[in-house]
C-alpha cells in the first residue's frame, strides 16, 4: 500500500460518495453541491493520472461553468413552498437491476479484456503536446467543435429568452 | 490477464493498476444510468448525464496514461506522446460537448417549466393516451 494507492482510494471513495448523493439526494440543491464535489474528485483523479492540464480544464469548465448553470436553472425552476415530493419514480427496482447489471458487465469486460501494460514512465507536462495535437493533427475536430459551441450558444439563448 | 497486480513504474514505485480506474469509471457510469432512469426532476436527470460523461472521461484518460510505451529517441518520444495523448484530446472534446449539451438542455428545461409549471418529468404527459 503505497502513498499513491492510498490517495487513490481516498479520492475514489469521496467521488463515489458524492456521486451517490447526486443520484439519490432528496434536496436538489444538495445534489448540485455534491456534483461539484464529484467534479473536484475527478480532477484529483486526473492529477493522479498525470493529466494536470485536463484537471485544470475540468475544474474551470465543469465546476466553474456547468454547475453554476445548473444552480441558476434550479433557482429559476424551483417552487419555494413546494412540499417534499418523491425523489424517484416508479421504475426504481428495474433501473437498479439494469444499473447493477451494467456495472457487472463493464467491470468484467474491463478487467478481463485488456492485456497487461508495462509500467509506463511518468508522462511529461501534457499541455504543450495537447496544444500541438489540437492545432495540427486534430485541427478539424477543433474547428468543428467551435462551430458546435456557436450553434449551442445561439440555440440556448433562443430557447431560453422570454417570448 | 494479470491486470490486477500493480505494475511497477520506471522508478520502482508501485502504481495504481489500470483496472482500479476502469472499475471506478464503470461504477460511476452505472450510478449515472440509475440516476437518469429514476430521478423525477429534469435537472437531476441532466446532472446524472454529466456524471456519466465524467466516468467516460476517466476511462479515456486512464487509457491515455497506461497505453504509453516508452520510446528511445526524442523524435519517437514526441510522436509516441501524441499517440498516447489521443485519450486526453478526446476527453477535451467530451468536456466541450458536455458543456454545450448542458446549456441547451437547461434552456429546454426552462421552456418546459414555463409551459407546464413543473420540472418533474412524469407530470409532463401530454403525449400519453
Amino acid at each position: 500500500m503505497t502513498l499513491k494507492l492510498a490517495i487513490f482510494y481516498v479520492v475514489a471513495a469521496f467521488t463515489l460518495w458524492a456521486a451517490a448523493v447526486v443520484v439519490m439526494g432528496k434536496n436538489i440543491v444538495r445534489a448540485a453541491v455534491a456534483l461539484i464535489f464529484s467534479f473536484c474528485g475527478m480532477a484529483a483523479l486526473y492529477v493522479l493520472l498525470d493529466a494536470e492540464f485536463l484537471a485544470a480544464v475540468q475544474v474551470l469548465i465543469y465546476v466553474g461553468g456547468i454547475t453554476i448553470l445548473l444552480l441558476f436553472a434550479i433557482m429559476l425552476t424551483s417552487r419555494i413552498a413546494a412540499k417534499a415530493a418523491r425523489v424517484v419514480n416508479d421504475q426504481v427496482v428495474l433501473s437498479a437491476i439494469v444499473a447493477v447489471g451494467l456495472a457487472v458487465g463493464l467491470i468484467y469486460a474491463s478487467t478481463s479484456g485488456f492485456a497487461t501494460t508495462s509500467g509506463p514512465p511518468r508522462l511529461r507536462e501534457t499541455a504543450p503536446f495537447l496544444g500541438w495535437a489540437l492545432l495540427t493533427k486534430y485541427a478539424l475536430p477543433f474547428e468543428v467543435v467551435s462551430i458546435m459551441l456557436l450553434a449551442a450558444l445561439v440555440g440556448a439563448i433562443v430557447l431560453a429568452r422570454k417570448e | 490477464m494479470s491486470l490486477s497486480e500493480s505494475a511497477v513504474g520506471i522508478r520502482g514505485e508501485a502504481m495504481v493498476p489500470l483496472s482500479h480506474y476502469l472499475i471506478l469509471g464503470a461504477i460511476l457510469f452505472s450510478l449515472g444510468v440509475f440516476g437518469a432512469l429514476t430521478r423525477r426532476n429534469a435537472i437531476a436527470i441532466l446532472m446524472s448525464i454529466e456524471l456519466m460523461l465524467n466516468a467516460v472521461n476517466l476511462n479515456f484518460i486512464a487509457f491515455a496514461r497506461y497505453q504509453y510505451l516508452p520510446q528511445t529517441t526524442i523524435q519517437e518520444q514526441v510522436f509516441a506522446l501524441q499517440g498516447a495523448l489521443q485519450g486526453q484530446v478526446f476527453a477535451i472534446f467530451v468536456i466541450t460537448v458536455a458543456a454545450a449539451e448542458a446549456a441547451v438542455g437547461l434552456a429546454i428545461v426552462l421552456g418546459l417549466y414555463r409551459n407546464f409549471k413543473t420540472v418533474n418529468v412524469d407530470e409532463i404527459n401530454l403525449m400519453k393516451w
